[in-house]
């Protein structure tokens, strides 16, 4: 009976009540979602087929294996081969490396400028706030896809440049969360308290507001992953695609002039594309769960 | 020389209407070791005085008139990489809302640490044992496990303590503390009180005191400012303020504070209250006494005419015309 209250012994030998970690408590929110956790494990298979794929699968995705068309199942070749003959089951291996390299870094950049771009907006008001946001509003009202386009129809189809093409039509979201939290939380008593504490505002922005500020903008980011692997299998559907690597999107585009004769050509990795953003969609909900203070009152 | 000298202190606000003086010409002196109580009601320009020293205004006020000295260095012309210096080392704040004024998203032992490395530069490890010795000398239990607490963990009480820690980490010369009780229960806040009086005592740090408790600035305060809508009242030691009040409004907020009986039954005398309430912003600015309209023995020159601040026999000065006829 050494972990219950005794009135008899001094406070200092009372037993400690640990309450869990905000980690643990995170985590047990995100368990209650039963939808994220099966698109979290969702997700956690297409991650380890990009990893460990190409090793337990070792057929080059460019290599002309087999007569072009030939149907699933047919010669082993599970997904079938393409108008080139080319395996789609390694091409699908391949292209989810691409696609999903693709997302992680495009939100990254995304993450990125929009942090900064929000965080200063936030934190020194005035006319750096009026600059930035106005800013923020240009990128906002312009047509995403065509601006994307042009950018990549301009600096060339590498797989760089199109990442940074889609970071840079979709930061405008993760600013204008990013300001908001910020301009809640710099009047909150603690940053005025740091600021009694001689902190100076690189810190204040950074270790101070910026963790606070970060459930939002991280399920901003996890949503934003799923809409730049949209974002770039439209582009590749469109044709603005590095030839030389092969995203899912891609191989929707290259195979769309058969549509009708090999349907399965384009349903495998559309399917690919839906349900891995279906898990990151779902995933993303799950962390709003678990990471907004608003909903774990409930 | 004084620790802290503030002369003819005006803050302007910038409201849409124009400028608004929240703290017109308030003078101050503050000796080394000593406390200092700031009294009044809510929005009388106590914490915007605070501020004002740690150099903290919001984006809308401005020093606009006079000084404050602190330690042989005029605050208010300071630029900002000193002022970070002072704030935390040699002025630190402790605040009204424990509950909000500590970092929810790190323990309270990183953020007192954070404080010492940053002004004495003292190594992490360092850093988390003196932390845990604060901890101690605020006397929080089990100050060793306590110390990876994070501040959800705690108690208001428990966080206010944190707070004073921190503010005692880096052992300034004046700590302010705004309202440092409100938040607390009863019992707390006569234990927040007893520590903070004998911390300031242990340590020599002088502190200032804003509060609307009178027993609080009758138990802690050497001196004593009332302030009414952004002007002193009164100032002076606290023995001939709560003894011989001489504003009017120094008198209300005294007779406004209930006693406590033994016997129930035994004769007590009615509360008082003081009628109205304070003037908006916007005429804080003018040539009259402010607390006129809520004064029962407002005659016609405290409509036509500012009072100055007038000596009277006990030893303090009150803003207040009575005083001046004798």
């Amino acid at each position: 009976m050494t972990d219950t209250f005794d009135p008899r012994k001094p406070d200092a030998e009372q037993p400690i009540e640990k309450p869990r970690s905000p980690a643990a408590e995170a985590w047990s929110m995100f368990r209650r979602n039963h939808a994220a956790v099966v698109g979290l494990i969702v997700l956690t298979i297409i991650l380890a087929i990009a990893l460990f794929g190409p090793i337990l699968y070792p057929e080059d995705p460019f290599m002309m294996v087999w007569t072009p068309f030939s149907p699933p199942g047919e010669q082993g070749y599970l997904f079938g081969t393409d108008y080139l003959g080319r395996d789609i089951m390694a091409l699908m291996i391949h292209g989810a490396r691409v696609s999903i390299t693709v997302g992680l870094a495009a939100a990254f950049v995304t993450v990125t400028i929009g942090i900064t771009v929000g965080a200063l907006a936030g934190f020194f008001r005035g006319f750096i706030e009026e600059a930035l946001m106005r800013l923020t509003e240009f990128f906002q009202v312009l047509p995403t896809l065509l601006f994307s386009m042009v950018i990549v129809a301009l600096f060339g189809a590498s797989l760089p440049m199109i990442t940074l093409a889609i970071g840079l039509v979709s930061w405008p979201a993760v600013a204008r969360v990013t300001r908001s939290e910020f301009l809640r939380i710099r009047e909150l008593e603690y940053v005025t308290a740091a600021r009694s504490g001689g902190v100076r505002n690189g810190r204040l922005i950074f270790s101070v507001i910026l963790p606070n500020a970060a459930p939002p903008i991280i399920v901003q980011a996890a949503l934003m992953v799923g809409s730049a692997i949209l974002f770039e299998a439209g582009l590749s559907f469109l044709g603005l695609t590095d030839p030389n690597v092969a995203s899912w999107g891609q191989i929707i585009g290259s195979n769309r002039p058969y549509i009708l004769d090999a349907s399965y050509t384009v349903t495998v990795p559309g399917l690919a594309i839906f349900v891995t953003v279906l898990a990151i969609s779902l995933v993303g909900d799950g962390l709003n769960d678990a990471l907004n203070p608003k909903l774990r009152a409930r | 020389m004084s620790l802290l000298t503030v002369e003819n202190l005006r803050i302007e606000l910038a409201l849409r209407s124009g400028p608004a003086p929240v703290i017109d010409d308030l003078s101050l002196t503050l000796e080394a070791g000593k406390t200092l109580s700031f009294v009044g009601e809510s929005g009388c320009g106590k914490s915007m005085t605070a501020l004002a020293i740690m150099g903290l205004l919001p984006d809308v006020g401005r020093v606009a008139h006079g000084t404050i000295r602190f330690d042989g260095e005029e605050l208010t012309t300071l630029p900002d990489t000193r002022l970070r210096e002072i704030r935390g080392n040699d002025i630190s704040m402790i605040f009204q809302e424990p509950m909000t004024s500590l970092n929810p998203v790190y323990t309270v032992g990183e953020q007192i640490a954070e404080v010492l490395r940053r002004h004495k530069g003292m190594s992490q490890r360092d850093a988390w044992t003196r932390a845990i010795d604060l901890l101690d000398s605020v006397r929080i239990p089990n100050a060793k496990s306590r110390v990876s607490a994070y501040p959800h963990e705690m108690s208001g009480g428990q966080r206010q303590r944190v707070m004073i820690a921190m503010a005692l980490s880096c052992a300034p010369k004046l700590i302010i503390a705004d309202e440092p009780t409100t938040a607390l229960d009863v019992t707390v806040q006569a234990q927040i009180f007893e520590l903070l009086r004998d911390l300031a005592r242990d340590t020599g740090t002088a502190l200032i005191l804003i509060t609307h408790d009178m027993g609080a600035v009758a138990e802690m305060a050497d001196d004593v400012v009332v302030m009414y809508a952004g002007r002193a009242a009164e100032v002076g030691p606290v023995d001939a303020i709560l003894k011989d009040p001489r504003h009017p409004y120094t008198q209300g907020l005294i007779s406004c504070v209930p006693h406590l009986k033994a016997d129930p039954t035994a004769a007590r005398h009615d509360l008082t209250e003081i009628p109205g309430i304070v003037p908006p912003l916007s005429s804080f600015g003018t040539d009259s006494c402010l607390f006129a309209s809520r004064c029962a023995h407002a005659h016609d020159r405290c409509l036509s005419a500012r009072p100055k601040a007038f000596a009277c026999p006990a030893g303090q000065f009150a803003a207040c015309w009575l005083e001046a006829d004798g």
